[in-house]
């Protein structure tokens, strides 16, 4: 599909809005259909069209990690990539993490290790977590530091973080 | 009922943990309201000079740009600069958003861009066109050293009076140690970047849901400059996604978004970006000299530790680096000084142990320095100069278990197979360090008021205007309130951040769990005061005579000290009393018996660190950290605190270095690439040791405060194990492998 | 951010034909740094032509023995395959040294030959910057120049290339394929990063117009002895203080082929093949390593923070040739 605008003509005018296109996107199993303008971030449309504000915005550069989601099963930080250029695609937030009522392993060990502080890279470092564990490189020690060093802990959790992704890669090996 | 009831002391899982780890818990750029807006800063290119012309035409041409806020037609706010104080401002003249056309730092705020949508703000703001009158300005803190001056008043205390004769002691001592530390600025960034959200109530209030570490310092702020009533604004905070100290103050969101949801009658979201994060308050930079001279066994005979630290031109920051030897290590001829150097930024700001994690990296480097010297241990020389009062305020200590720390440390990290020799452990490229040092910290209590509401249904509420900022408040008054009257964790909940609640002090300071946990377990005391009142009336009571001191509560009872068999349950006093509910509030202030003590928390920290010996890379191996604070009352956010304060250490040892240039007065590296904290890779293994330690003196539960404690002694000490590692000592931080290659 | 126009390309020719004659057109696809820089003003595009869904997203083996690597094969995907794994690790290492797992799931290869530089000038529009605003000037120069070139810089910019895959396609001799209005062609790697000289605002010899449509790997993937060496401040998520792309072929421990080349130094991943040459039929000793060092960084230069550098890049050079001759597969 191509609907090619004349920039140009336009720019001689006053400041404009970008014109609204449709985006057919799945979050957490629901399929959502959304106008929105090609400036919206995937973090954006999450947070403030859809009021799903577990996905955190702590940077907006992609140098945080705390708006870390799966896009269609992989982590990603949804605030470098444009809402527009996902139609089609299926995304899972914090919010649809859990089954229900029952946290998802990764939640529970988070809360019995303690591996938040503030909270506020929580949700991103848990689909971080998913990612590694559903990626399955993380082979040694260093190895989950490392793949997991793409979501800051301002807090300092780092070392419960890590027992929580060391403790869930044994289980699915054990699985 | 036969669930136990005791939860101090107990590994404890937060309170809040559940809606933390599904995303439910809302930060205050999460709550929503119909016809919400958003506006965005446009921050100064320049760092003094006046705003020659500010041109809106364009960005107002926008559609979904609402209006656009300047100086030039900000609506009228308070005009002292008195009203714009707050409770944690320093001496001097706050900084005044949108006030005039003066700049005053570089990324001042000087407009905000208010449209429908984030988006259309964020473009609004680069439609605004800015002339400027640029003015000389300085912000180079060493070149400014000749400037410096002692301020007419200091915000925290004045450095102390010398005692004996310092010179001639460090004259004559055999040993002298005469070195310059210093480091550079660094800024908190917690991971929420601030933000405040102003609703319209339909009663026509204002709910302001504010990043902040004060809700009721926020809603004082805002009251005096906007001429509000404390009923017209409500600041919440449920949720604090990190602060540090930068939500100490209002910071100058909250004044645009009040503003411009005052003037617009509209909702309104302001979020400040990542490189904004760099515009307000900072720990400020410090050059510190430091004289040791001591006899040639190690004992101190004379100490002068002298700072100059950064401040703004317009108030006088300052913070408490040079007071540190006075409750480490016995001295008699001391001599100290702070002097600030005035630079053309914003001024800086409380960060996580501010003065004592900087002071004491430059004492401890010294400390280290003599027992390199003098051939004696670290820890030796600390042990052989130990002090049992605060010589300063010539005070004993309400508790002071630091020997404690360093033998239990020492003993954990296997300190005893310490070679002193440095370069002398090594494998493959990697060069092999141990280093040590101590940390204080300051356990103060505030006042704080409590109030507590048991319902029948044996539910009970208690709420204090405080904050969590992750440090674990909502679980630890949990804890606190359930143990004191009996109750299950699940039947007690604990509020904060809502400016209605009972009066509470700044979250900060490492004091929230002393004052506010005082008030919550005085208040809770109090409704079991009242519900001992109500059991003597219940038929066949066992407390007919028995006093408060004669009663305990536990698994939902009230029940006889002496024979806890004897007991009423708690819901059916009340039924009995045909009593729906108690309510109590209460006030609780320090001791005057505290007056007569020196009230610390201590720390001794044994790090590792292995260097490239080609690329003076550093990986800190190892940590142990033992901590005597008092009573610990939830061990697992407790570890936490002090997980985090060694992860703050590392940072500030290694990396954390906000790269001011001096020709366009700005901190250049805003943003998290390049300002680098630690990350996952960066971290490897810390224990944290709690040492016991018994104090009825420092506040009636006998907690310390962790917050600041655990970062004290750490920068120290692994600048001590670099020099340990490779011989090479490096006096500024942080210590980048260009130090050390 | 401010606003643009935002279409879907169907295959190569739409994309090339929405972007023809356009200057204020560009392509978006893995977007991590187009929108980073978006978002600060830096670049502002009002034409954005979304090339995801060109089918530019397969390994292949090629006919002369090498591997193509269509441009929109993500990072993670590329460090990750088998071949790249087996045939090319050096690749795949220096890819898993950069970013951050996130970043590599969206980046594309494509991207990653595109990526701006970190220059802290560059990224504030309050200061000058000849990338940024030719003319402007270079305020990196006289200020802080820690993570900037020591060579190949010029008196207009000392910016570096931040990409850790790019020296590792520099060493191995990479081509990248291209697509224009005008057809198709080749870049030799080497050719492809620009030198700053006096047009540091670009960056590349790529042109507006045109798309990299693969990276073809030659036959040679010097798997056998490797080493991708990475000097940062801290142990993830850091750019490249310098970094050292190696690669040995040996025979009873002399050299008979080196490729080496450097990150984080220059404006470009930077080869010096006349220095490598100096191994080639020498034993591969700490010795000679240091003599290739000493010749790489020849007219190496230092703008006081970053003066470092140098000795540090000689010292990574040795470490990797070290690494890369011991580590016999």
């Amino acid at each position: 599909m191509s609907n090619k605008q004349q920039p140009e003509t336009i720019e001689k005018a006053a400041p404009w809005l970008p014109p609204k296109q449709s985006v057919r996107i799945t979050i957490n199993g629901t399929q959502h259909q959304l106008e929105l303008e090609p400036w919206i971030s995937v973090l954006d449309m999450l947070r403030e069209h859809l009021q799903l504000t577990g996905t955190k915005k702590g940077c907006d550069h992609g140098q945080c990690g705390a708006c870390t989601v799966l896009l269609d099963g992989k982590r990603i930080n949804s605030c470098l990539t444009l809402a527009v250029m996902h139609d089609g695609s299926s995304v899972t937030t914090i919010e649809g993490v859990a089954n229900g009522e029952e946290l998802h392993p990764v939640q529970q060990a988070f809360i019995d290790h303690d591996a938040f502080q503030c909270g506020y890279c929580t949700s991103g470092q848990i689909c971080s977590a998913i990612g590694l564990i559903n990626e399955g490189k993380a082979k040694t020690p260093d190895d989950i530091r490392d793949l997991m060093s793409g979501n800051i802990c301002r807090c300092g959790a780092y070392t419960n973080i890590f027992k929580v992704v060391q403790e869930a890669l044994e289980r699915s090996k054990a699985q | 009922m036969t669930m136990k009831t005791d939860y101090i002391g107990k590994p404890t899982n937060r309170v809040d943990g559940r809606l933390k780890v599904t995303g439910q818990a809302k930060y205050a750029a999460e709550f929503d309201s119909p016809g919400l807006t958003y506006g965005f800063v446009v921050s100064s290119r320049i760092a003094k000079g006046k705003i020659k012309s500010i041109d809106t035409t364009e960005a107002l041409q926008l559609d979904g740009v609402l209006q656009v806020f300047t100086h030039e037609n900000r609506p009228q706010t308070a005009w002292f600069d008195k009203s714009y104080q707050d409770e944690d401002s320093p001496p001097g003249s706050p900084f005044r958003p949108l006030y005039s056309d003066e700049i005053q730092f570089s990324q001042q705020p000087i407009a905000l861009v208010v449209a429908d949508t984030f988006e259309a703000a964020r473009y609004g703001a680069t439609l605004v066109n800015v002339t400027y009158e640029d003015a000389p300005f300085s912000t180079d803190f060493e070149g400014n050293r000749e400037k410096a001056y002692t301020p007419e008043k200091y915000k925290s205390q004045p450095p102390p009076d010398a005692r004996g004769d310092m010179a001639a002691a460090f004259a004559s001592a055999a040993m002298q140690i005469s070195e310059e530390y210093t480091h550079t600025s660094e800024h908190h960034n917690p991971m929420e970047m601030h933000a405040s959200t102003a609703i319209w109530e339909e009663d026509g209030t204002l709910t302001i849901y504010d990043k902040t570490q004060s809700v009721q310092n926020s809603q004082k702020y805002i009251d005096q400059i906007f001429g509000l009533k404390p009923k017209d604004a409500r600041v919440r905070s449920p949720f604090v996604g990190g602060a540090f100290g930068s939500g100490l103050r209002p910071q100058y969101q909250l004044f645009l978004t009040v503003m411009a949801a005052l003037e617009l009658k509209r909702p309104v979201r302001v979020m400040l970006t990542r490189q904004q994060m760099f515009s307000f308050g900072h720990r400020p930079a410090t050059i510190q000299k430091l004289q040791l001279g001591a006899s040639k066994e190690g004992k101190l005979e004379a100490v002068r530790h002298e700072a100059f630290g950064e401040t703004s031109r317009f108030e006088d920051y300052a913070e408490n680096v040079v007071v540190w030897q006075n409750v480490l290590y016995q001295c008699d001829n001391v001599a100290f000084d702070y002097k600030l150097i005035g630079l053309d930024v914003y001024t800086p700001l409380d960060m996580r142990a501010p003065g004592g994690s900087t002071g004491q990296f430059a004492l401890e480097s010294a400390m280290d320095e003599l027992a390199a010297a003098s051939g004696i241990n670290p820890v030796a020389l600390r042990l052989k100069n130990y002090t049992e009062k605060d010589q300063n305020e010539d005070a004993p200590f309400t508790s002071k278990e630091l020997r404690e720390c360093y033998r239990q440390g020492a003993e954990k990290f296997g300190w005893e197979k310490r070679n002193p020799e440095p370069r002398s452990m090594k494998e493959g490229h990697q060069l092999i360090g141990w280093g040590m040092a101590s940390g204080a910290w300051e356990a103060s209590q505030q006042q704080a008021s409590a109030k507590a509401l048991l319902t029948v249904d044996g539910k009970l509420t208690v709420s204090s205007a405080t904050a969590d900022i992750g440090t674990g408040t909502y679980t630890v008054m949990t804890q606190l309130a359930a143990e004191t009257l009996g109750l299950q964790l699940e039947d007690v909940s604990f509020k904060l951040g809502d400016s209605a609640l009972p009066d509470a002090p700044l979250e900060g300071g490492s004091w929230t769990v002393s004052s506010v946990g005082s008030a919550v377990t005085l208040v809770c005391d109090a409704i079991g005061k009242r519900l001992l009142k109500l059991a003597r009336k219940v038929k066949d009571t066992p407390f007919a005579t028995a006093g408060y001191d004669e009663v305990i509560f536990s698994e939902g009872h009230m029940r006889l000290r002496s024979d806890p068999s004897k007991a009423l349950a708690v819901t059916r006093i009340m039924r009995s009393a045909e009593i729906n509910y108690l309510e109590e509030e209460v006030t609780s202030k320090p001791a005057e018996k505290q007056k007569k003590y020196a009230p610390y928390a201590h720390s001794a920290v044994f790090v590792e660190v292995r260097v490239d010996e080609d690329f003076g890379t550093i990986k800190v191996t190892r940590v142990v950290s033992a901590i005597a604070g008092g009573r610990i009352i939830n061990t697992k956010t407790a570890e936490s605190q002090i997980l985090g304060g060694v992860v703050w250490g590392i940072g500030m040892a290694l990396e954390e270095e906000s790269l001011m240039d001096t020709t366009y007065g700005r901190f250049m590296n805003h943003n998290l690439a390049e300002y680098h904290v630690p990350v996952n890779a960066d971290i490897h293994s810390i224990d944290v040791i709690f040492v016991e330690e018994h104090d009825e003196i420092v506040n009636p539960i006998g907690a310390k405060g962790l917050g600041e404690i655990g970062i004290a002694g750490v920068a120290g000490a692994i600048a001590n194990a670099v020099y340990h590692a490779t011989g090479k000592r490096v006096r500024n931080l942080p210590i980048t492998l260009d130090k050390v290659m | 951010m401010r606003s643009f126009t935002y279409t879907r390309a169907g295959d190569v020719a739409e994309a090339v034909n929405e972007v023809a004659g356009n200057e204020e057109a560009r392509f978006i696809a893995g977007g991590t740094n187009l929108l980073d820089l978006m978002k600060i003003d830096v670049m502002h595009p009002r034409h954005i032509v979304d090339i995801t869904r060109l089918a530019l997203s397969t390994v292949e083996d090629t006919p002369e023995g090498g591997l193509r690597l269509g441009a929109l094969v993500t990072n993670a995907d590329t460090a990750y395959h088998e071949q790249v794994e087996t045939r090319y690790p050096l690749l795949s290492h220096a890819i898993l040294a950069g970013a951050t797992a996130q970043l590599r799931n969206k980046a594309t290869d494509g991207g990653n030959l595109l990526q701006r530089t970190r220059c802290y000038y560059f990224y504030d529009k309050a200061t000058p910057c000849n990338k940024r605003e030719p003319g402007s000037g270079c305020a990196a120069i006289t200020g802080f120049n820690r993570i900037h070139a020591i060579l190949g810089e010029s008196e207009h910019c000392i910016a570096t290339h931040p990409s850790d895959m790019c020296v590792a396609l520099a060493a191995l001799g990479a081509v990248v394929h291209v697509t224009g209005p005008n057809g198709e062609r080749g870049i030799p790697f080497a050719e492809f990063h620009r030198l700053p000289g006096d047009t540091p605002e670009q960056d590349t010899n790529l042109n507006q117009d045109e798309i990299i449509t693969s990276i073809e790997l030659p036959a040679q993937g010097f798997a056998d002895h490797y080493a991708y060496v990475k000097v940062r401040d801290r142990a993830s998520y850091a750019f490249a203080l310098v970094s050292v792309a190696a690669g040995l072929l040996l025979e009873d421990g002399v050299v008979k082929e080196a490729r080496i080349a450097l990150g984080g130094v220059a404006h470009k991943p930077w080869r010096k093949p006349e220095a490598e040459a100096l191994l080639h039929g020498q034993p591969a000793t700490a010795e000679n390593f240091r003599k290739v060092a000493e010749a790489y960084l020849e007219g190496a230069k230092g703008y006081g923070h970053n003066t470092f550098k140098i000795e540090l890049a000689k010292r990574a050079i040795v470490r990797a040739l070290q690494q890369a001759t011991e580590n016999k597969a």
